[in-house]
């Protein structure tokens, strides 16, 4: 039977959440084919990652290292996923949507000769014809319902839409895969990676995000949006005005083309809500929206709204929380 | 520098896609662009080819409607344009087949691409392609800066975590990110000039494409969200959040 690789490519010394979530994905797809799951970790110092995965429930964990994976070049990533399936049998090759995974996955899938999906939200089922998967298209504004009918099959998962397993008691074998001699391409090098400063949560890791547009007019209004985060211990976010304004690093951006995050709390001022941005953040639990336009499109998504203007409200919301709190 | 800019034709970018009782795609009066990460690649052809001399070549793959979009790159400054013909939906790795053949044929220094089409929201067709002619390639580029000899780029991508930066030897893939440029809008005289240029069909028949591995069954809309609470101060609304144990 032809099984499930879930891929993690590494940034650090462990897995993220969002593996965990792939591996909670790969699950459906291998209840519904009755096929088994495995684990691939990719880096340059994968041990630790390895250990930790060895404890989630699949049946074995590859551990792909080598020195070219460490600031990995989608070249790299593709050929050591490459490599690493062909030590079994796997019919879906899978990993949580990132930029990194974006960067090497369509490769891979044109190297394997079969189809991919991207972003999937949803298992419709599988049988030995085709996998049935669902992801959003246009601008977030619709869901696809595609099915995937190749031999060998790659997808992009929305972490966030799936459930990390439970962790298992006993702990999956570990196997390292052969790679050998160089896996960049020989006419790319990487030169720097200029990681944006974080002082506070990760944007796809927190539960509480707090977003600003163009309505905070830069420093001056997200300093007021900064002190209500750093309150709730929550991750600030952007809208792309903002972003191309230079007032916010790139990888603060939410939407289409930014992060797809669904905290359980989403909290934005100053920010219309256009669909590009609802795409990135509309699955999120409670959406709160402060706007002073009354017919702003972020009201047709938000759970509770304020029309009012943001350089009064967001100081007076921050204070009633820190008075409540402090009562308490 | 030679250099292809591909573009595919989607619908405007704030248009909301509506679906039919039966769950297909309502498309008519529905207007049509270029899709805006290829428009950000046609700009950055255009500049390259003005920094180092060369030529840009609009290439699409689809059917005659989408003449208006490599139209609007030719207008825009495009030299010239190439249409690989097919009526029927290809998947992304037939369409990155179908665009390696007409590249192996044009031989180009560098391929740009939007890093995304706003419609099916796939963003695979551009490395797809760099695998199939063997090249290396950049993704989600805000920046692309050509050495003097026009041999290498640097390109600096925009990640989940920062700012990366690589470096290509050409030919090469490299996709557009949306702070890459402005895109210039197509004047008048381009207008009109756009229409003496060049502009050639090849037949898909002329490539060899691998069976459609991936198959569309249908359109679904989002699930609803329950109507919200309008309040009327941020003091009700720090009470409702407290009560909801949300903060
Ligand atoms: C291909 C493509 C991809 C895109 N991808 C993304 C994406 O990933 N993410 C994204 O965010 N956008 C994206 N966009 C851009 C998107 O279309 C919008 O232009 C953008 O989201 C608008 O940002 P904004 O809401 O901050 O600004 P605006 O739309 O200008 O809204 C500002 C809001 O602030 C309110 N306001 C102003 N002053 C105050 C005040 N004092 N108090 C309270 N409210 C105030 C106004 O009423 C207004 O509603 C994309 C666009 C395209 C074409």
């Amino acid at each position: 039977m032809s099984d499930v690789l879930v891929v993690s490519i590494l940034t650090g010394p462990g897995l993220a959440r969002s593996d965990a979530a792939t591996v909670g994905f790969g699950r459906q797809v291998a209840e519904k084919l009755g096929c088994e799951v495995d684990l691939l970790v990719v880096g340059s110092e994968p041990a630790a990652a390895a250990d930790e995965g060895a404890k989630l429930p699949v049946r074995r964990v590859l551990v792909a290292k080598h020195a070219d994976l460490a600031d990995g070049t989608g070249e790299a990533r593709t050929a050591a996923i490459a490599a690493a399936a062909q030590q079994g049998d796997y019919r879906l090759l899978c990993a949580a949507s990132s930029t990194n995974t974006r960067d090497c996955l369509p490769r891979l899938a044109a190297r394997l000769g079969g189809p991919m999906a991207s972003d999937v939200v949803e298992v419709r089922g599988a049988d030995a014809d085709a996998i049935a998967l669902t992801k959003p298209c246009f601008s977030g504004n619709l869901l696809q319902e595609i099915e995937l009918c190749g031999a060998r099959n790659v997808a992009t998962v929305r972490a966030s839409a799936f459930d990390a397993p439970p962790e298992t008691a006993q702990s999956a074998s570990i196997e390292e895969v052969q790679l050998s001699g160089e896996l960049n391409h020989p006419r790319k090098r990487f030169v720097e990676l200029q990681k944006t400063e974080l002082t506070r949560p990760e944007l796809t890791e927190a539960d509480v995000v707090v977003s600003g547009g163009r309505g905070t007019r830069g420093a001056e209004g997200f300093k007021l949006l900064e002190e209500l985060a750093d309150l709730l211990g929550a991750a600030v976010g952007a809208s792309r005005a903002v972003v191309d304004s230079g007032w916010m690093p790139n990888d603060f951006q939410v939407g289409q083309t930014g992060k797809v995050i669904a905290p359980k709390l989403y909290l934005c001022a100053g920010l219309s809500g256009a669909i590009q941005h609802l795409a990135g953040m509309r699955n999120s639990k409670t959406i709160v929206a402060i706007n002073k336009d009354a017919n702003a499109p972020i009201f047709e998504v938000a759970d509770y709204g304020l029309v009012a203007d943001l350089f009064e409200a967001v100081p007076q919301l921050t204070a009633a929380i820190r008075a409540a709190r402090e009562a308490s | 520098m030679k250099i292809v800019a591909t573009v595919k034709r989607t619908p405007q970018r704030d248009t909301k896609m509506r679906l039919t009782d039966g769950g297909g795609l309502v498309t008519d009066q529905i207007q049509y662009e270029v899709n805006p990460f290829d428009e950000l690649g046609v700009e950055e052809a255009l500049v390259l080819r003005d920094k180092l001399g060369g030529e840009v070549v609009a290439l699409a793959v689809g059917p005659d409607a989408v003449n208006e979009q490599l139209q609007t790159a030719l207008a825009m400054g495009a030299d010239r344009a190439l249409r690989v013909d097919t009526d029927g939906e290809l998947d992304p790795l037939q369409t990155a087949h179908a665009l390696a053949g007409a590249i192996e044929r044009e031989q180009p220094d560098l391929v740009l691409m939007g890093k995304l089409a706003i419609d099916s929201e796939q963003g695979q067709v551009t490395l797809m392609l760099a695998e199939l002619l063997g090249w290396p390639h950049a993704s989600f580029a805000s920046r692309v800066e050509p050495a003097a000899d026009g041999s290498s780029l640097r390109v600096t991508c925009e990640v989940d975590g920062g700012l990366e930066t690589v470096d290509l030897d050409l030919p090469a893939v490299v996709t557009t990110d949306l702070r890459l440029n402005q895109p210039r809008y197509a004047s008048l005289p381009g207008i009109l000039k756009a229409k003496k240029k060049p502009s050639d069909v090849i037949p898909l028949a002329e490539f060899e494409l691998p069976e459609a591995g991936l198959r569309i069954t249908g359109y679904r809309a989002l699930p609803a969200r329950e109507k919200g609470e309008m309040l009327e101060s941020a003091e009700e609304l720090a009470q409702r959040l407290l009560a909801k144990n949300l903060v």
